[in-house]
């Protein structure tokens, strides 16, 4: 794929169309044809960029030049951009608690007849270690897919990988590897604009590093393990984000972990979203603060609620909150769906809490010069008070930020547990972050960072509807990387699993209890990497797998346009 | 199975009754639901017009996000800055090369070539980042090896990989201790391990530090409180979480007595090895190998990647039974990325130079902490050294007691002195509020394996000059 140069964009598109089978796809499909231009790509110099849903309608979403124009004025934000995802049918809800109803009561019986041993050696008499539901769950169910899951590769995790192929000789117990390798496409890691490389200036640059300044530092931060390379790496990621400062943790997860407790503590008041992550639900957990979940994305929920919460104070003591923060994430990574962002910083502003933003999967994924959810709204970045993102995503390395106002990241040198018990960042992992971030900020490598946020945001745009068409139920907003496609039925979701790989396309699948019973799922992560004769390979293998497996449910109607890359 | 018998029994009887019990029975649920469906029609809450709320709303003004901003001149805002490997001379920007006492690489891997090797081999393998967790495409050939290695190496079943030394041990202790379980934890444990304790929710009691018969006495008031209430105690689980070298005291834990103590009341042993992994026993496996205990006398050892070993990350190794449990149990596991896999490889290294030359480098380590420590015994006397002989984590203390503030500035100038006479020294850091049992301030000094005697000597001098500079 060449990068598309701006303004040429349309020549590109009608370029492209000569390799694309449209022809293939008309027929197949039956699409009325429409001559629509393709208007689903990045071009920063129109002031609005028109993403057709769909439905049809067109939602606008302003770009930076439009916010450089009018100042940090938001885009209308009443309108409720989260739109609610299509339900399954009754009938596909059945069957799917029917079939954990079955796989449950297989289990009880099996287990009736032949009770699993939780002897322990040399640990008579003990408590049991663990008992209960869940390792029951993990045995009679878990157990049965397992090979979906915790897949080894040999490979740098880019575009194409290298699985290497295991079997069970005893139904899921133990798994084997038969030292046969599988190449497959890589649609599971989170390799969004494809820094995850084995060569390049990436790749050139960590290895320099890991010369002259070895793999460790051995100590924390505040002790002796704070090297010019982490300072560097701070004042990038503030400047990239539009922030007056920043930290740097060697590990994402931990981010959120150990740093929600040096911000909140009790009496602090915390609205925080349903399908918020693990990381964010145990930081909050430790902090000690009182938690209300609100209903995914949704600002009028959390609005009615916060309200609430503001007028009758705290529920014990009658005290008003010492202090209140909306909790949320940029792109939710089993969702898709992107976060309305203009709504949660109007009810911020309004009831003066504070917001904080985890871009885990947004940060570089998304916005215009992928600068996260805060870009792609082209909001004001002092708006959100304490952004937080990682590096093993998009940047193919380790490790996770906050950042915001000075007194914000003083407080946490200070203060946040990472900084003082953990050993500091490995130089080589934040050569890595400098390196892919210079590259997307455009400092260095000649646009190539433009050019993957471009790729990124085309191919994601043919990926969904392309999916779309075909009739799966795809979550999330159109502009996410991230697509999960529901499948609903736990064997479905494996069989797709399995399918695929055999296919040679090597992606996720998640169901309960990773999501509500009624949500299984494959999720499809797309990559810069990927080009778009790998994407029609996918998609071939995807349309012919959801007909083998039945599940393209969706009953909505389908956009006529025709759908160019 | 009791539970199916029990449902099927009263179902049996629910048959077995009469149609005027069942009535009854059933008048009885009603009311129950009234009773409970009632309670909720009364609002609590009064109702406030649109006015008063938007009053209420106006008038709540919330404290700023950081209350108390640090000073700009605060000590952790203004860290040292070390350029290029930390080895055993730390280059501070002083012009001169300074002796490393600061930083945890007791075994000095940072300078061995064939590690830096390791790592730049997989690099041009595998690139920098895994993009994914364990359970997405994360785990790479390297973790598995690792993995396994490490098992092998401790004796053990098998062997989980974090990739944070912190979420180590924070992640692992929740994972199997929930609330309604006793952790039985020395004081003195260090900060990670106490936030793993706090995360599990179960009730902690510390007993006092290396102190056997307080823990005894603990675990005898617990056996008396369970005869009274056997149910509960059939379904409460006890943990014993101790270091196998305290990083807040650089003393050593008393195995053996310990062991007995799990054996007699039916503990479970969680060890954190993250100093002692490398630094003790003939194989150099740590605080088992030096004590000679087996691996089946202890349920899980912790360690952490990030100091001898001098990489990332950090591992639990233990019977699978135990160890497996963690895979879709610990947080920090299942839900963050895994380790890069260059930082893996130069682990894997690491047990290749521990298995083939383990115990060399132990005895030379040990020498030199011997060395160390005595010389440290001449210190002037306004300070005192505690840690054990052959521990390389040693903490100079103030024998003036006095406002904790004053003794860390002190002890900081201390360290900023020595730096003049050529030694890096580090103040160890503490969060003091919210360290459960804070110790008293302290500089940690660390032993490295290739310190010569010349060096030991010279680090001495300039402790000495510094101390008495300070302290006059």
């Amino acid at each position: 794929m060449s990068p598309p140069r701006r303004g040429y964009l349309n020549m590109v598109a009608h370029s492209e169309l000569d390799q694309v089978p449209r022809e293939k796809i008309l027929n197949q499909q039956g699409y009325s044809s429409c001559s629509k231009e393709n208007v689903a790509v990045n071009d920063i110099q129109e002031p609005e960029e028109k993403i057709c849903h769909q439905n049809g309608s067109i939602a606008s979403i302003p770009t930076k030049l439009t916010t450089s124009a009018s100042g940090d004025s938001l885009p209308p934000a009443k309108k409720i951009f989260h739109k609610k995802e299509e339900d399954c049918s009754l009938f596909v809800a059945f069957f799917t608690f029917l079939s954990y109803g079955v796989l449950l009561l297989v289990g009880y019986v099996k287990e009736f007849f032949n009770p699993p041993s939780t002897k322990e050696k040399n640990r008579e008499g003990y408590v049991p270690l663990y008992i209960g539901f869940e390792s029951f769950y993990t045995r009679n169910v878990y157990r049965r897919i397992q090979d979906c899951w915790n897949r080894t590769i040999c490979s740098v995790p880019g575009a194409i990988i290298d699985l290497m192929e295991r079997t069970t000789p005893d139904y899921g117990w133990t798994m084997k590897l038969t030292g046969k390798i599988i190449k497959c496409i890589n649609v599971g890691s989170y390799n969004y604009l494809g820094f995850a490389e084995n060569v390049g200036p990436c790749h050139d640059a960590a290895e320099e590093t890991t010369k002259t300044l070895g793999v460790t530092t051995c100590s924390p931060r505040l002790e002796l393990g704070s090297m010019e390379i982490h300072q560097k790496l701070e004042s990038l990621v503030a400047e990239f984000l539009g922030v007056d400062d920043a930290i740097t943790f060697g590990m994402g997860f931990a981010t959120n972990v150990l740093n929600l407790p040096s911000l909140l503590g009790p009496g602090c008041l915390v609205f925080s979203d349903e399908f918020n992550h693990a990381s964010l639900i145990l930081g909050l957990r430790l902090s000690g603060a009182t938690v209300k979940v609100f209903r995914h994305n949704d600002a009028q929920d959390l609005e009615k609620k916060l309200r609430e919460a503001i007028i009758y104070g705290h529920p014990r003591t009658r005290r008003p909150w010492k202090k209140a923060m909306i909790v949320v994430e940029g792109i939710y990574s089993m969702e898709g769906s992107i976060c309305d962002l203009p709504n949660f910083i109007r009810i911020k502003k309004k009831y003066k809490t504070y917001l904080y933003v985890d871009e885990a999967h947004s940060i570089g994924a998304l916005g215009p010069h992928g600068g996260g959810v805060v870009d792609y709204f082209a909001a004001d970045p002092k708006d959100v008070d304490i952004h937080m993102g990682t590096f093993t995503k998009s940047f193919g390395a380790a490790g996770g930020y906050i950042a915001g106002s000075k007194d914000l990241i003083n407080h946490l040198r200070v203060t946040s547990h990472a900084q003082i018990y953990a050993a500091s960042m490995s130089p080589p992992v934040a050569e890595q972050i400098i390196t892919s971030m210079a590259t997307i900020m455009g400092k260095q490598g000649d646009g190539e960072g433009e050019r993957r946020l471009n790729q990124l945001a085309r191919n994601t745009h043919y990926f969904r509807r392309r999916v779309k068409h075909m009739g799966f139920i795809v979550y999330g907003n159109d502009d996410s990387p991230v697509v999960p496609v529901l499948l609903y039925l736990p064997a479905v979701t494996a069989m797709f699993v399995r399918e695929l790989t055999n296919r040679g396309v090597a992606g996720v699948g998640v169901g309960f209890p990773a999501t509500k019973i009624t949500g299984g799922r494959m999720r499809f992560c797309l990559s810069a990497a990927h080009t778009k004769e790998m994407l029609d390979k996918i998609l071939e293998e995807v349309e012919e797998v959801g007909r083998l497996c039945g599940c393209r449910y969706s009953t909505a109607v389908k956009n006529p346009e025709p759908i160019e890359w | 199975m009791a539970s199916q018998w029990n449902v099927y029994e009263s179902f049996q009887a629910l048959l077995q009754a009469g149609p005027y019990h069942l009535a009854l029975e059933g008048v009885l649920v009603l009311c129950i639901i009234w009773l409970f469906t009632a309670k909720k029609q009364p609002s609590k809450l009064v109702r406030l017009t649109k006015k008063e709320e938007e009053e209420l709303i106006a008038e709540w003004m919330p404290e700023p996000l950081v209350p108390n901003p640090p000073p700009e001149d605060h000590p952790a805002l203004h860290t040292r800055t070390v350029y290029g490997k930390a080895g055993k001379y730390l280059d501070l920007g002083k012009g001169e090369k300074l002796l490393n006492l600061g930083t945890h690489n007791y075994l000095n891997f940072g300078e061995r070539p064939e590690i830096e090797k390791a790592a730049l081999e997989c690099l041009h393998t595998y690139g920098v980042g895994s993009c994914g967790p364990r359970g997405f495409y994360g785990t790479t050939k390297v973790h598995l090896e690792l993995e396994e290695r490490l098992a092998e190496y401790f004796n053990c079943e098998m062997a989980v990989l974090y990739s944070y030394g912190f979420s180590t041990s924070a992640s692992a202790i929740p994972a199997y201790s929930k609330s309604g379980d006793i952790i039985y934890a020395d004081e003195m444990v260090n900060f990670i391990l106490q936030r793993g304790l706090q995360a599990s929710r179960s009730r902690v009691v510390y007993f006092r530090h290396n102190d056997i018969n307080h823990l005894e006495e603990l675990l005898e008031e617990q056996v008396k409180q369970d005869k009274k209430d056997p149910r509960k105690a059939n379904a409460t689980r006890k943990f014993l979480v101790v270091e196998g070298i305290y990083m807040n005291s650089g003393l050593m834990c008393p195995l053996p007595e310990l062991v007995k103590l799990r054996q007699k009341y039916k503990l479970r042993l969680f060890i954190d090895e993250s100093i002692t992994f490398g630094t003790l026993g003939k194989n150099c496996r740590g605080i088992t190998d030096h004590f000679d205990v087996p691996m089946k006398e202890v349920d899980m050892i912790m360690a952490s990647l990030e100091t001898s070993a001098a990489s990332t990350g950090g591992f639990c190794v233990g019977t699978k039974f135990v160890i497996d449990h963690q895979r879709l149990s610990g947080l920090g596991y299942c839900f963050s990325a895994s380790l890069p896999p260059m930082l893996a490889a130069t682990s894997i290294k690491v047990v290749d130079i521990l298995e083939k030359e383990g115990g060399d480098l132990v005895a030379e380590l040990q020498d030199k902490c011997r060395l160390m420590n005595n010389k440290l015994k001449g210190l002037p006397s306004k300070v005192t050294v505690t840690g054990e002989d052959i521990s390389p984590v040693k903490h100079l203390r103030l024998v003036d007691s006095s406002e904790r503030e004053v003794e860390e500035q002190i002890l900081r100038d201390i360290a900023e002195k020595a730096e003049n006479y050529g030694v890096a020294l580090t103040v160890s850091s503490y969060l003091w509020d919210k360290e459960a049992n804070p110790p008293k301030p302290s500089i940690r000094i660390t032993v490295n394996k290739d310190l010569t005697e010349d060096e030991v000597e010279k680090a001495l001098d300039a402790i000495t000059k510094a101390v008495t500079d300070i302290l006059g």
